[in-house]
């Protein structure tokens, strides 16, 4: 499990940033994306994989989660 | 010199990594790469934030520098406690230049070197007791002091004192903050992680102490965090800031306090200069307090009214009038400083090799000089910081991640760039190669270079640096011809 930090910009896109190794990527896509569901499997940008246990839409990003790695990049 | 093609700098890069045994050449190829800024994603060309090679003559600090000499040491009402021996303290004592206001020794101590010494009987017995008494001392000696942090240095890990219960023990009874700080050099890859722990312990220490105090806000309150700070950058990059109508809460660590590091949560906004050694925080704050943050780029005119426009995006219009403003105000001035160095630069060459975002920073004050940047490297970046460079650099030019002593000497003795942006460590090498070098770390004992005030210094130092006449005049010793004697003389001698 790794701690992970999930924002989103302007625009509406989510983006990925695990601080223990400074990594920060774009989220290109989310499992569950709705009000009630949210989280599941994520994939970046750099291909890597978590998985967010599946949760309401957090009210305010950026949100601090635990989250287990599927397949890393690297 | 020309510009090289892809072809010529691969094949640069090729023949520098000749040298290498096959284990550590192809570990190094991973980070030494050309540019190109059709990539989106700086992993795929070069790597970043690994452990050096032993044997390489890397330029790196460690996490106490990162720690104690950026983070915490420039906070000046606080005494920072060099925990362990001697060395680590002295030899990063007032090296970093950050200029403060007050009265060292009395209420700010930003010069002084604090340590608990630590000899073999504490290695041996462990150093709380010593550290309490230290603590004890200085809040006699020294009873204006806001506060104390304790920086570990290697020896303290390694024996596991537990700092944190000492100082938690001392800050009840002082009713001071004491600040333990787990920053042992051996820890990370570089000064970067001392950054972070840092950080994380601003963030479990010091961060929330005034939360639900009530402070007089304003829709116009910022930070400015991570200003470098040298030479007194903090100044010439607040007065911008200010002048374009909005109040400066807090700003660290640059001439900070620890009142200002409390208060930092009331902004509306943070703007982050380094990035490098700051964004765990910001990054902190904007999920704790929703406080948004900004980076932005002080280093010449083109990025400063950049910069100024977009702060100003984040305020309403008399803001974004006062940016237009400071930036009318002061283009006259930059238009004069353009105008002398320009002619007298332009077409220069440089190649740059500093820490963790610093070179991103001044390619933008660089090509308003007319010059360009043909090689960029840093010493502790992360894949991010070259995320954000590929697109400020050229195409083609070479990017080199904590690069070793050999490399950077072979990079340079072939592109002969006209200046180098370095630091001290690099500073006499090249320059009896008779290569004009800045330090890009200290600004070479000048400064500040940030701000508009900062960049007319910019360029007179760049320019008095380049056309010095004296670089054509030198041989450099290892060209000097050999005065062996003959082996005849030799015999009779002997």
């Amino acid at each position: 499990m790794a701690n992970i930090m999930v924002r989103k910009d302007a625009a509406g896109a989510y983006s990925f940033y695990l601080p223990k190794r400074d990594l920060e990527d774009a989220i290109v896509s989310m499992e569950f994306d709705t009000s009630e569901k949210w989280g599941g499997e994520i994939r970046l940008n750099n291909g890597g994989a978590y998985y967010i246990e599946p949760q309401a839409l957090p009210a305010r990003f950026p949100i601090s989660l635990r989250a287990r790695r599927l397949d890393a990049a690297e | 010199m020309s510009e090289l093609t892809r072809e010529e700098t691969e094949a640069l890069i090729q023949e520098v990594l000749e040298v290498y045994p096959e284990k550590a050449r192809k570990d190094r190829a991973k980070h030494l790469a050309v540019n190109d800024q059709s990539i989106e994603q700086s992993k795929k060309c070069i790597t970043s934030n690994r452990k050096s090679l032993p044997g390489v003559m890397t330029v790196r600090g460690c996490a106490y520098a990162g720690s104690k000499g950026v983070v915490w040491g420039p906070i000046k009402d606080m005494i920072h406690v060099s925990h362990g021996p001697i060395g680590c303290g002295q030899y990063s004592r007032a090296g970093r230049r950050n200029y403060y206001v007050g009265t060292t020794g009395v209420d700010t101590f930003g010069t002084m070197n604090f340590t608990s010494d630590f000899q073999e009987k504490d290695i041996v017995f462990g150093g709380d007791k010593k550290l309490a008494k230290l603590v004890a001392e200085i809040e006699q000696l020294f009873p204006l002091h806001k506060g104390i942090s304790v920086q570990s240095e290697c020896p303290i890990g390694l024996i596991g004192d537990d700092i944190e219960a000492v100082s938690k023990k001392a800050a009840k009874e002082m009713n001071k903050p004491i600040v333990p700080v787990r920053c042992e050099g051996f820890r990370g890859v570089s000064q970067s992680l001392g950054h972070h722990i840092a950080n994380d312990s601003i963030r479990d220490w010091v961060l929330d102490k005034r939360d639900g105090q009530g402070f007089d806000a304003t829709p116009y309150d910022v930070s400015i965090i991570g200003d470098y700070n040298i030479g007194g950058d903090a100044w010439a990059s607040r007065i911008l800031i200010e002048e374009m109508g909005l109040r400066v809460v807090s700003q660290w660590s640059g001439d900070g306090t620890l009142a200002e590091i409390e208060k930092t949560p009331k902004v509306k906004l943070n703007l982050l200069h380094c990035y490098r050694s700051m964004n765990y925080i910001s990054r902190h704050m904007e999920e704790k307090y929703g406080i948004p943050w900004l980076e932005y780029n002080f280093f010449g005119p083109t990025k400063i009214a950049e910069s100024l426009r977009a702060i100003a995006a984040h305020f309403d219009d008399s803001i974004k009038e006062g940016a237009e403003r400071v930036i009318a105000k002061y283009q006259p001035m930059m238009d004069a400083v353009i105008a002398r160095y320009k002619p007298r630069l332009q077409g220069k060459t440089v190649m740059l090799y500093v820490g963790g975002l610093r070179p991103r920073h001044v390619i933008g004050a660089y090509e308003d000089l007319g010059m360009q940047v043909i090689g960029t490297g840093y010493e502790f970046a992360h894949n991010d910081d070259y995320d954000r460079t590929i697109k400020e650099m050229g195409n083609a030019t070479l990017l080199y991640d904590d690069a070793t002593g050999f490399e950077l000497e072979e990079f340079i003795k072939r592109m002969q760039p006209d200046l180098v942006g370095s630091g001290i460590k690099e500073k006499y090498v090249f320059q009896k190669m008779g290569i004009p070098l800045r330090q890009m770390h200290s600004w070479d004992y000048s400064g500040p270079y940030h701000g508009y005030d900062g960049f007319a210094i910019f360029a007179r130092d760049m320019d008095m640096a380049i056309s010095n006449p004296c670089w054509s005049k030198q041989t450099p010793p290892w060209k000097k011809r050999p005065e062996v004697p003959e082996a005849s003389e030799l015999k009779k001698v002997a």
